[in-house]
């Protein structure tokens, strides 16, 4: 398979073609375009250029195709493996026929609005995107019947007759505005229906249009029922009935000779329409050709010559017809287009071609990707033969759905994508949701769980840990304090209780309290935060006045060396007015351990503190601070021995 | 591809660079007035420059966003032979309001004895780490051992690469598999001098940086270098800017287990574009590594892309159409819907 070498587009930039460079940065869904000049110095600045891709994403109608297409999509996912592909395939059809409904229902809504805007341009590009869904609809449809169903031959034909009944709808509005007239017969698009009806199989209905013919010119009631006979006569095969392909081979040929009998007899000479008839039901190619306008496209003359030649065409003769239609249809004045090349791709079982050609010519990956991963389901793509089989059909999910991710709510649908994508959906994923703004706590926390339940602990640190700093710089510390607990981060909680606890010297209060009081298991996250979990506790118990309590927690704080050096001064003044209590709160052991506590800090302080130059109120304050503990140390000392030496009577 | 929106950027010199943040919600824009200017991008998707600042007292050559689990911190490197790291500083609600916000310099690098010609902050697993590469050849490593507090860095490594050096770039994967590396190109125009492409990683035995690679088939002045994002590959990918552009794939050769030396690799060229016709002076990939961007003296920017059997092609161009500097057009922004357009036939 040869690659076709397209041209690259070219975006023109509002900015000078020569004596500049263009410089450039990669944005999220976007390019940043600016003159400049490299190693160098110049003047003028200009201006900085967003340039996108010309993607669909922004469109609210189109929106709806992403949304219930990725449903669809997942309903794919989940069939169950182990079925056997026979009793599989009527699933893969319904799928199949979901996404088209999909493509059909946006059409429509695209095209209401395109008929319905005043405005010229929106009109326009409305009409733009209809015309394209409904390619990709045709091609879509076209690829459920010769590959997804597979329909074999005899049934083939039949499904190629729907198929293009179904894309030409102005058969049906000219008959009714024909019906609906004064005297339908002698209505000028008369002909033009019931040949149209001839051409696409509709015989019933062509035989009705014909009655009112009939009754009009009452001399010809002999030839118009030869023509209704022949037309009642033609056998169409019935796949679910008992008939042989052969049998049905044989019968439509005796009725193919019978037509063809009636053009040799001249039955139908005197009349030119009837004639016409007759020569497109034996399958006159140039009868057929002279009917350009009324086929309008190279396809429908495909079918219409296979239903009148080759009822019983095989799918692997497809092609040799598909391309002498092609080439007999289109005139030497005009050239293929893409729709035409994939189309006939198709025909010719090439489903890689179908789904390259289909890529170029489409700017936006869903339907490919969506495509493509329907036929891989049906193990369409591994019977070519093709090791990329699957890669291919990653390669495209990831590509539809990174280009989604750009978009502030899409992006959500893109993750179960990825998720589907075994070899590099987990690694793309893990890279395009760390990019997703944070602009809300609400947003954080959506984008969180998703990577809390795939397992992403790198992404999900990251993204507390900005939520922290976010918080942080904001001076929301209860705020940043739970987002460092969520990221795992001890150095960060460790800094932010630090922080806490400088409030607390400086204000005497707790911020956040909320927060601290329920911390629970996550105080064990760092040193400092579990000190101000505890000495939080501690306040909490001095409140409800559970002294005993509150003075065991005060005294292991610094036991058990929870609590920082740098801190102690401060718990031992808390410790205080426990002291001075009427009661004996602290026991002799416990004061013991106090006073040994505030000699160690004594002794410490000596020797960090020589030397430093603190202001004499400062160094005052502080002597009396030691002496008042002292003081009430030794009095609380001796209040307990003498308590515990008492015998109660 | 189409022009969504201009923003009239107001530098009263040529701009050098410009960079998106983490989120793709700021970015940053330095010139050759010396001055760096930031802009936010509101909900409505408009652009308002919240900063602008003097940097530097000369022209400043590039500009780059810290990753964002550090705050909201930028690095410039510029012509008066320094580096310089700012920080964002919450202001008083009022200026809030009115859209503004200060940036302070947390500290400036004055070791380079000549301008400096990239600055880029390392891969955020290795901490908060700055390397700077100047004109006399000489790559710095920098680390701020508290990120609270940004004043303070020490330089780390001081590698001479011997020859004047224009860009660096390090390999953003964090995997353990394989130790931190960097490449620094080099525009040395003399081409008896060899390999204009060095890769440097990291040995954890003896804490230093030494060179695992030199791309001696790149003869000619490199004038940016760009490492792909890794995406689980097991090799590593390496745009260049030179006379053209060129793809590299580096791939790690089994390491025996006595040998303490840096990395072997086998070096094979991916692709070579010389559809500029000239030198090509940037070179940068998009995020998920799917699409390189090139910019070169035919003053194009061209964009390639690998289909799924890594055949590389060009799958766009982006050229001035001629237009005079407009210095301020502001445009609306297009219509909602947005057309499916054949790109085969778009010009």
């Amino acid at each position: 398979m040869e690659e076709v070498d397209v041209e690259p587009a070219v975006t023109n930039i509002p900015a000078a073609s020569s004596g500049t460079h263009l410089g450039f940065a990669w944005g999220p869904g976007d390019i940043l375009v600016y003159e400049t000049l490299y190693k160098a110095s110049g003047t003028g600045s200009g201006d900085i250029h967003e340039v996108r891709k010309d993607e669909d994403i922004y469109s609210p109608i189109l929106r709806k195709l992403f949304n219930e297409s990725h449903h669809i999509f997942v309903g794919l996912q989940t069939i169950r493996e182990d079925l056997p592909s026979k009793n599989k395939k009527p699933q893969f059809v319904s799928i199949s026929k979901n996404y088209r409904s999909v493509i059909r229902a946006c059409m429509e809504e695209l095209q209401q609005v395109a008929v319905s805007t005043k405005v010229a341009e929106v009109a326009m590009q409305y009409g733009n995107q209809v015309s394209i869904l409904l390619a990709i609809e045709l091609i879509w449809n076209l690829c459920e019947v010769l590959f997804i169903d597979a329909a074999p031959a005899g049934s083939l034909l039949l499904h190629l007759l729907d198929w293009v009944r179904l894309h030409k709808a102005d058969v049906d509005e000219k008959a009714r505005e024909v019906l609906q007239s004064e005297s339908p017969a002698e209505h000028r698009d008369y002909w033009d229906v019931v040949v149209s009806y001839v051409l696409q199989g509709r015989l019933e209905e062509a035989r009705q249009m014909l009655v009112k013919q009939a009754t009009l010119q009452p001399a010809a009631r002999k030839m118009y029922k030869q023509m209704d006979t022949l037309l009642s006569k033609m056998p169409f095969y019935n796949p679910g009935g008992t008939q042989t392909l052969t049998e049905f081979d044989v019968k439509w040929r005796h009725w193919h000779e019978e037509v063809d009998r009636c053009l040799q007899d001249n039955s139908f000479a005197s009349n030119k329409h009837l004639e016409l008839i007759c020569k497109i039901l034996v399958g006159d190619e140039d009868t057929l050709l002279e009917h350009k306008d009324l086929l309008s496209t190279w396809y429908h003359f495909l079918v219409t010559r296979l239903l009148f030649c080759h009822p019983t065409v095989k799918p692997t003769e497809l092609h040799y017809y598909a391309q002498s239609c092609l080439t007999m249809f289109l005139d030497s004045r005009s050239v293929p287009e893409p729709l035409d090349s994939i189309l006939l791709a198709a025909f010719e079982f090439d489903i890689h071609q179908v789904i390259k050609d289909c890529s170029i010519a489409l700017n936006n990956w869903w339907f490919v990707a969506h495509l493509t991963d329907l036929l891989d389901h049906c193990k369409l793509l591994q019977s070519h033969n093709l090791h990329f089989g699957s890669n291919l059909r990653e390669f495209l999910l990831l590509e539809y759905a990174s280009g989604l991710f750009t978009h502030h709510s899409l992006w959500q649908l893109a993750v179960d994508y990825f998720d589907h994508c075994p070899e590099f959906g987990r690694v793309y994923l893990e890279l395009q949701i760390e990019r997703v703004p944070l602009d809300t706590e609400r947003k954080a926390l959506k984008v969180l769980r998703i990577c809390e339940q795939r397992q992403m602990s790198e992404q999900v640190r990251s993204i507390c840990k900005i939520m922290a700093m976010r918080a942080l710089r904001n001076n929301r510390l209860g705020s940043a304090l739970s987002w460092s607990i969520r990221a795992k981060d001890a150095a960060f909680a460790t800094l932010i209780s630090e922080r806490f606890l400088q409030d607390y010297c400086a204000r005497g209060t707790f911020s956040d309290l909320d927060l601290i009081d329920n911390l629970g298991p996550a105080m064990l996250l760092s040193d400092r935060l579990t000190f101000l979990g505890k000495y939080r506790e501690f306040h909490k118990l001095y409140g409800e006045k559970r002294f005993r309590e509150a003075s065991k927690l005060l005294l292991s704080l610094m036991t058990a060396k929870i609590a920082p050096r740098s801190f102690w001064m401060t718990l031992l003044t808390d410790a205080l007015p426990l002291l001075e209590q009427k009661e004996v709160i602290f026991s002799a052991d416990q004061t013991h351990e106090l006073m040994f506590c505030l000699e160690e800090l004594m002794s410490s302080l000596n020797t960090t503190t020589a030397g430093t130059d603190r202001p004499m109120q400062d160094e005052d304050i502080e002597v009396t601070k030691v002496e008042l503990l002292r003081l009430a140390l030794a009095r609380n000392l001796a209040m307990a021995i003498v308590k515990e030496g008492t015998v109660e009577a | 591809m189409f022009v969504a929106r201009s923003i009239a950027a107001d530098h009263k010199d040529l701009i050098h660079d410009v960079s998106y943040d983490f989120h793709g919600r700021r970015m940053a824009t330095c010139s050759s007035d010396q001055s760096v200017k930031v802009w936010d991008k509101s909900e409505n998707g408009e652009w308002h420059c919240t900063a602008s600042w003097k940097t530097h007292s000369g022209s400043v050559w590039r500009v780059t966003w810290a990753h964002p689990e550090f705050g909201q911190v930028l690095a410039s490197c510029s012509f008066d032979r320094t580096a310089a790291v700012w920080e964002e500083i919450v202001g008083e609600s009022n200026d809030k309001q009115r859209g503004l916000s200060h940036w302070i310099k947390r500290t400036t690098l004055v070791d380079s004895r000549t301008s400096v010609t990239d600055v880029k902050f390392a891969p955020k697993h290795m901490g908060l780490m700055l390397t700077t590469c100047s004109a006399d050849g000489v790559v710095r490593i920098y680390e701020a051992p508290d990120v609270m507090n940004l004043s303070q860095w020490s330089l780390q490594h001081e590698i001479s690469c011997k020859l004047s050096c224009s860009c660096i770039s390090w390999n953003p994967s964090s995997s353990r598999a394989h130790p931190a590396m960097f490449a620094v190109g080099s525009d040395d125009s003399n081409v008896t001098y060899g390999g204009k492409v060095q890769i440097y990683e990291y040995n954890e035995n003896t804490r230093k940086y030494a060179k695992a690679e030199t791309l001696m088939t790149v003869t000619d002045a490199v004038h940016d270098i760009a490492f792909a994002p890794n995406l689980g590959r097991s090799f590593h990918v390496l745009a260049i800017a030179t006379k053209d552009v060129r793809i590299f794939k580096l791939v790690p050769m089994r390491k025996e287990s006595t040998s303490t030396g840096p990395t072997k690799f086998e070096v094979q060229i991916v692709a070579q574009f010389d559809n500029h016709n000239s030198q090509v002076w940037r070179v940068s990939w998009n995020i998920t590594s799917t699409l390189l961007a090139s910019s070169g003296d035919d003053g194009c920017v061209r964009l390639w892309k690998a289909n799924y059997m890594d055949n590389w092609k060009c799958t766009g161009i982006l050229k001035g159409d001629g237009s005079p500097l407009t210095g301020s057009s502001v445009r609306t922004d297009n219509l909602q819907c947005l057309t499916l357009t054949g790109t085969a036939a778009a010009h």
